[in-house]
């Protein structure tokens, strides 16, 4: 890839991840932490990825060490943001007191 | 598959990840956008192995997938909501540990093919990545109270720390320069080193900030695996995570009152605290439960403020009760959340939630601090760095300028609390000796269980 390519991406992703988040609530620091974590979990491509073009024992060793890791951040990652979330989701309350 | 398709797949992961954190900003949303992340995050690694099919090492690879399946899952699935940050705080250092190992093996791969600017890439990325493998496993400990929470300062730290450092860039260097294994492996050692020594002096309570800071790392690192691999998916995913993480750091770190700099940096600048041996032996005044539900039965307006200590001893329902009881005694009640109020922003609103609390009696600090002047009692379950006043009053101190719940000024204050035990951040609390507190000691939910049935009773 050419390095301009690079660094437009780069530059504008920058920007977007900016903009996204910059008005959050605290109520969602955490779950939306939670869920930047998950989503660099996505270095699980670039282990296999490695782990395919591996040319030794060593290599391979490692880069299955990095797959393990890289799947407990990704799935463990969303499956807990998940469950944080779903603590959020409006409840059916029966005595509702409809609050403004 | 060719390699427009894919190329395409990895633009619509990428696409899928800025809805994810688009909708993860907003309270309705914010399901949706974690389930849009997941299925993006899925594509993109089953797109993988279509595109190099057949890829080799392929039976091993599934395996290894397998082993983070059983490990992650379960461990995502059955964690309690009260060790929710931690465990955030792990699977954030084991993203930024596979990031490390994959530009180590890339690095091992390339040989002596690599481009300096490759390895100036992998170079960063196994330097943040260890960092932030390392930095994460103390955080970790920390908050799962496997070591001292305080700041971890010894003599001389700064130097040690400032030497590591200086030993970590000038073995950068080398690596770039001698191009070989072995620094490479040094270099690792050194970054693991330094992750630990970074994360050490930072105190209990600024420990989510880090925790905070590391993902916004780990994203970097995995921007800068995707220049080596040249994967546009990992550098968009990566460099995303890296700015949105960086603007959430910065906005919990205001939340609590905090600058990054002395986050990171105070426990080598604060002022030794005095010794507070002296004030254990003043007197306190304790009350029964019975003395609570009589201050309690004649309140108009009541605020809870609960704490850390409330959800260890899981007596987020009892509490419920206990507010829903007042409420049919036509008492006034609200809960008082302080934004860091648990173990990290928000912490506190999911653990409530979970005990069905209706949302409308959460009142965040900004809301309720001016109504502590009407309110007759507060009730501070578990809770005491956060409505600390030594954060307004005594300059040096660790929590100070960290806004807090001002419960100092409702007219009467019941802490319950286990033991005279400072709070997570271990600061002495001038509270608890004011002649208008009241302390009931005792676990959190015994304790209210039996104001409950005191309360029924009058």
């Amino acid at each position: 890839m050419d390095a301009m390519a690079i660094i437009s991406i780069f530059v504008l992703a920058v920007f977007v991840g900016f903009e996204v988040v910059s008005k959050v609530s605290s109520t969602l620091h955490t779950p939306l932490m939670s869920g930047a974590n998950a989503i660099h979990g996505v270095i699980l491509v670039g282990a296999i990825i490695v782990a395919d073009h591996s040319k030794t024992n060593l290599e391979l060793g490692l880069s299955l060490a990095a797959i393990v890791l890289a799947t407990i951040n990704m799935v463990g990652g969303f499956v807990v943001t998940d469950r944080m979330l779903e603590m959020f989701k409006p409840k059916k309350n029966d005595s509702s007191k409809g609050g403004e | 598959m060719n390699s427009t398709l894919y190329s395409l797949i990895g633009l619509a992961a990428g696409v899928a990840f800025i809805l994810a954190l688009k909708g993860l900003s907003h309270p309705k949303t914010a399901r949706r956008g974690n389930l849009i992340g997941a299925f993006g995050a899925t594509v993109a690694t089953l797109a993988v192995f279509f595109y190099g099919a057949p890829l080799n090492n392929l039976g091993w690879i599934v395996g290894a997938i397998a082993v983070g399946l059983v490990i992650g899952v379960p461990a995502a699935r059955k964690v309690e909501m009260t060790q929710m940050p931690q465990l955030v705080a792990l699977f954030n250092g084991v993203g930024g540990g596979a990031a490390a190992l994959v530009a180590i093996v890339e690095y091992l791969n390339l040989g002596a093919q690599a481009t300096t600017a490759e390895v100036i890439f992998t170079v960063f990325t196994v330097v943040v990545g260890c960092v932030s493998f390392s930095g994460s496993i103390i955080t970790f400990m920390k908050l799962q109270e496997l070591m001292t929470t305080r700041p971890v300062v010894f003599p001389g730290g700064r130097f040690v720390i400032a030497a590591t450092l200086a030993a970590t860039l000038g073995v950068s260097v080398w690596v770039v320069v001698a191009l070989g294994t072995t620094p490479l492996l040094v270099l690792a050692v050194l970054s693991l080193i330094f992750g630990v020594l970074f994360v050490l002096p930072v105190g209990g309570a600024d420990v989510p900030i880090v925790i905070s800071l590391l993902n916004a790392f780990t994203g970097l690192t995995v921007a800068a695996s995707g220049y080596v691999l040249s994967s546009t998916l990992l550098i968009i995913a990566g460099t995303l995570v890296g700015a949105s993480g960086t603007i959430l750091t910065r906005l919990m770190a205001e939340a609590m009152g905090r600058s990054l700099f002395g986050t990171l940096f105070g426990a080598f600048t604060a002022k030794p605290q005095e010794a507070s041996g002296s004030a254990e032996e003043r007197p306190v005044r304790s009350g029964s439960a019975d003395d609570v539900a009589i201050l309690l039965n004649y309140a108009r307006r009541v605020v809870i403020v609960p704490g850390f200590g409330l959800a260890v001893a899981q007596a987020q329902h009892t509490v419920r009760e206990l507010a829903d009881l007042m409420l049919s005694k036509g008492i006034d009640v609200a809960y008082g959340i302080h934004p860091v109020a648990g173990r990290m922003p928000g912490h506190m609103n999911v653990l409530l939630a979970e005990a069905n609390v209706p949302y409308d009696q959460l009142a965040e600090m900004d809301e309720v601090n001016p109504t502590f002047g009407q309110t007759d009692v507060a009730i501070v379950i578990g809770a005491n760095d956060v409505v600390n006043p030594a954060a307004q009053t005594t300059p040096g101190c660790p929590i100070y300028g960290m806004p807090i719940l001002e419960v100092n000024n409702a007219a009467n204050i019941i802490f319950l609390k286990r033991s005279m035990r400072p709070g997570f951040a271990g600061i002495e609390n001038e509270l608890l000796y004011d002649p208008k507190t009241m302390l009931l000691f005792g676990d959190a939910k015994a304790s209210l269980t039996k104001v409950v049935s005191a309360l029924k009773a009058l």
